[in-house]
């Protein structure tokens, strides 16, 4: 089975470096167009995935197909697609025009359009005024461009950027993920970027697959796996969560009732409908920091949960203020309060309060 | 990029071959039975021994070593003074005086015999053992200085500061801090430069004086002479013992 | 504080005791290099005695003389046996290095080694050696004719070819190290990105190695080229009556003919030649990136 629409085909793709497998039994599909993230920690096999999609390295296993066509045996030379170096790799013996240049020129596109071509791609990357200067005389963020321009002025099927922007400083880097976002609406083609920078993925891809151990544990928008998550590690990976471990009681309807031999009193769930959990399935609860409430009042909203705890550090960071707050002996929760409300911010270690969320927000894993 | 690598392979192998390919049949050859032909006839022993019984040979082997040992003093002595001293000049003209020792090893040695020779003969200094040792000496001091010099700057300058700042004097600093510290240099580049002085053929063959024959001389005449199986014993010994002390030199400036 | 006044001293002696280490080296270095080749120079414009002494003069005769077919025969053939040894130490060296550049750490030093070990014996043995494999009833024939390839041996010994050999063989490792050097420090990802952009294997080797290698396939062309065109002892034993180089010229003059000024005017013209290639090397093979400090 091929789908004609999809730019990328992986199936059961297999990688072995010595007796570990780097990359393990992966499938993946991106569509045209999309704007594709491989999220992971080092180690976890996305670089060895990109690199065998530019065709550096060879699957022992598994196939890759490109706009349907099969990639075994083709070397990098003769695939559709480019590669972004993380440390950009610009030739430092050609101009910036010559390195933009390269790529057409091995391709024998004629020498007029050669010029145009790269007239556009520095255009895009708004870098025209500096064609004539060597890499070594430009700025990192400048480097960077040119190495997306170098790889666009081919018009790949899909453009490769691996850890595109982890030798740019903070602010340069979320100047760079809007930008990056903006260049391929405009040029109208895929992008499958290697990072391990979750915020970076979230701003910039259309879909992104957290890797891990060269697998692939999820694979979903932003938004999904940010609200729910498939496994703790995807859930602690992407952002902050609060955990707890708990055993089912009883099933109530759509509800359930959870205990937690690491914290007093019952926890109200909304079963997931694609888990079967039963009485006595031990399950994981995740809440997100900014999803909690603290409360000292004694009655919480409709719909709330609330658990008894303490405070045990207040955390000040400007915008926010991040509460650790303690439920039992091993279990110390984030909560993550505005600073709107200048009442609230009296609390101070050592008092005792509830933390209260929504039902609905907390997701249940089954072990 | 996996048949290129194979190719590249074979090539370098190829060139391996190729530098090793005559030391080994030499060696092999050093133990034929036939004087004249290059056909195999059996293993024999009898020219290493006769190596051990030609007096003109030991006497040339006795020379050959007191050269070594003299210029290798002589070029430690001030290779490494010179190594030492270069750092308290201007970094600039450290790199001038650097680049000027290239020249006497980059310079064809053929120029550097020559220029030797008429230097003796126009000051009337006879050619002797003596000369010949001079000769060494000179172009052994700036392999000693590189080797030294090479070490001198991977020590960590603070070390010097620090003795000097515990009140040690210039030369306590380098009795007691820089030269224990570059042993290890030292010792390799003495034993780069007996080998090189004990190889040497051509700074030799014109600085040499009647009677200052030391080996290569020999083999070079022996050469001349004729081939004979002798010769190719000769060559052996020659390469076990350079190869030898260059081993033992690489080792000792590993520490 | 306490400490400053023991500091101060030793930099204050620092620099005078200095010049008891550096002035002895320096001094013979000068006495015993920089004199006997200015010697040489000078002696280039004397003239030569009736018996073989030195008739002290300014003329330019014996550059006049070298002028003479003879005398440029053998400084072309020299030039040319050099051009050709660089050559081919190039070709056969350039995969050697760039095999040692990629392989992995450890095999690296190993690979290293073996590529210095035939460097460091004995130059004269080495040359015999060839001697020995070349010669009329020498190794290379008899196996040539036991195997049926010849009928009757061939001359291969005293001649170019054999020099060249000889030559190539003795300066091969000159080659590699500078070679090894520079295509170590080509970035690998260079390769790959040119790799990715379409290049074939041919097109990365011309246009992204070998421009990023340059100074070392400079600076190993000129190891290889320099001490080849002064040789001596390569053509001496491995090159026939018609296979003289300068080196041999050199030596001629001075121990057999027995004339200096000549034999002078020779050397310095073949140390006017080193130097100027030197110098070319040193001004053309700047790195290609110049601004890689400012930035």
């Amino acid at each position: 089975m091929v789908d004609q629409s999809a730019s990328i085909d992986i199936a059961s793709l297999v990688k072995r470096h010595g007796t570990t497998l780097a990359v393990d039994h992966v499938s993946l599909t991106v569509p045209r167009g999309e704007f594709f993230s491989l999220l992971g920690p080092s180690g976890a096999g996305k670089t060895s995935l990109l690199r065998m999609i530019a065709g550096f390295e060879t699957p022992d296993e598994g196939t890759i197909r490109i706009d349907g066509r099969s990639m075994e045996a083709v070397p990098p030379n003769r695939r559709p697609v480019n590669l972004v170096f993380q440390s950009y790799a610009l030739f430092p013996h050609m101009t910036v025009a010559e390195n933009v240049a390269f790529g057409p020129t091995m391709q024998g596109v004629p020498r007029a359009d050669i010029a145009s071509r790269v007239r556009l791609a520095l255009d895009m990357v708004k870098l025209s005024s500096k064609e004539e200067r060597l890499p070594s005389q430009l700025s990192g963020g400048e480097q960077q461009r040119v190495a997306l321009a170098r790889a666009l002025v081919n018009r790949p099927t899909v453009l490769l950027l691996d850890e595109p922007l982890s030798a740019l400083d903070q602010q340069l880097r979320q100047e760079m993920q809007v930008e990056l976002k903006s260049i391929q609406a405009r040029a109208a083609c895929t992008f499958v970027c290697v990072t391990h920078h979750q915020e970076e993925a979230l701003t910039m891809s259309d879909r992104v697959a957290v890797m891990h151990q060269g697998r692939v544990l999820q694979v979903g928008s932003p938004q999904d796996l940010y609200e729910s998550p498939g496994s703790a590690f995807v859930a602690r990976f992407i952002g902050v969560s609060n955990e707890l471990r708990g055993v089912v009681r009883r099933i109530d309807g759509e509800r359930a009732i959870v205990q937690s031999p690491e914290c007093v009193g019952e926890i109200q769930i909304v079963l997931p409908m694609h888990l079967a959990i039963q009485a006595g399935s031990p399950v994981t609860l995740l809440i997100r920091p900014e999803r909690l409430r603290l409360s000292t009042a004694a009655q919480g909203l409709s719909g709330e949960q609330s658990l008894a705890a303490s405070v045990d550090k207040v955390l000040y960071s400007g915008s926010d203020r991040r509460y650790l707050v303690r439920l039992g002996e091993h279990v110390v929760w984030n909560v993550r309060v505005p600073n709107d409300e200048s009442g609230r911010n009296g609390l101070v270690p050592g008092d005792h309060l509830s933390v209260r969320w929504q039902i609905s927000d907390a997701v249940v894993l089954s072990e | 990029m996996k048949q290129a690598g194979g190719w590249l392979w074979r090539v370098s192998l190829a060139n391996l071959f190729f530098l090793y390919g005559p030391i080994a049949v030499l060696i092999l050859f050093s133990f034929n039975a036939s004087r004249l032909s290059a056909t195999w006839q059996g293993w024999t022993w009898q020219w290493y021994r006769a190596l051990w019984v030609n007096q003109a040979l030991l006497d040339a082997t006795v020379n050959s070593l007191w050269v070594a040992t003299v210029s290798t003093v002589l070029a430690l002595f001030l290779g490494v003074g010179l190594a030492v001293g270069l750092d308290s000049l201007p970094g600039r003209r450290q790199r001038q005086i650097e680049q000027a020792m290239l020249l006497p090893l980059v310079i064809p040695e053929v120029m550097m015999g020559v220029s030797l020779l008429l230097f003796f003969v126009l000051l009337q200094i006879p050619l002797s053992l003596m000369t010949v040792m001079v000769g060494h000496a000179l172009f052994n001091l700036p392999v000693v200085m590189i080797i030294v010099r090479a070490r001198l700057k991977k020590l960590d300058p603070r070390l010097m500061e620090v003795a000097a700042d515990l009140g040690a004097s210039y030369w306590d600093t380098l009795r007691h801090v820089t030269i224990p510290l570059l042993r290890p240099a030292i010792l390799g580049a003495g034993l780069m430069a007996f080998t090189i002085s004990l190889d040497d053929f051509i700074v030799t063959y014109f600085t040499a004086g009647p009677g200052a024959t030391t080996l290569p001389l020999k083999v070079y005449s022996m050469i001349k002479s004729g081939m004979s199986p002798e010769i190719n014993a000769l060559s052996v010994l020659f390469v076990i013992v350079s190869m030898g002390l260059i081993g033992l030199s690489l080792l000792v400036q590993r520490r | 504080m306490k400490s400053s006044p023991p500091a101060g001293r030793a930099e204050s002696s620092g620099p005078v005791a200095s010049w008891w280490l550096l002035g002895p080296g320096l001094l013979w270095m000068g006495l015993l290099f920089v004199v006997p080749l200015s010697l040489v120079l000078v002696i280039s414009f004397a003239e030569r005695g009736t018996y073989g002494g030195i008739v002290w003069s300014l003329s330019l005769t014996n550059y006049l003389d070298l002028l003479h077919p003879l005398y440029a025969h053998i400084l072309g053939q020299s030039i040319l046996l050099a051009a050709v040894t660089t050559m081919l130490c190039l070709i056969m060296g350039f995969p050697l290095a760039y095999y040692i550049a990629r392989a992995a750490p450890g095999r690296q030093g190993m690979l290293l080694l073996l590529v210095m070990i035939p460097f460091w014996t004995n130059f004269l043995v080495r040359t015999y050696a060839w001697m020995f494999i070349l010669r009329t009833e020498g190794l290379l024939n008899t196996l040539l004719l036991k195997l049926g390839v010849i009928a009757a041996p061939i001359e291969l010994l005293y001649s170019n070819t054999a020099v060249v050999i000889g030559l190539v063989y003795g300066y091969l490792p000159f080659m590699v190290l500078p070679l090894f050097v520079a295509l170590e420090q080509v970035d690998r990802t260079l390769v790959e990105a040119a790799w990715d952009l379409y290049a074939t294997r041919w097109v990365i080797l011309r246009r992204i190695i070998v421009p990023l290698a340059r100074p070392g396939i400079m600076a190993g062309c000129l190891l290889v080229f320099i001490p080849s065109l002064g040789a001596f002892l390569t053509p001496d034993l491995l090159g026939g009556a018609r296979s003289m180089m300068v080196g041999n010229l050199i030596q001629h003059e001075f121990l057999v003919a027995r004339d200096w000024p000549l034999g002078a005017a020779i050397s310095c013209l073949l140390m006017l030649f080193v130097m100027g290639m030197m110098r070319w090397l040193l001004h053309a093979a700047k790195p290609v990136s110049r601004q890689e400090d400012a930035s």
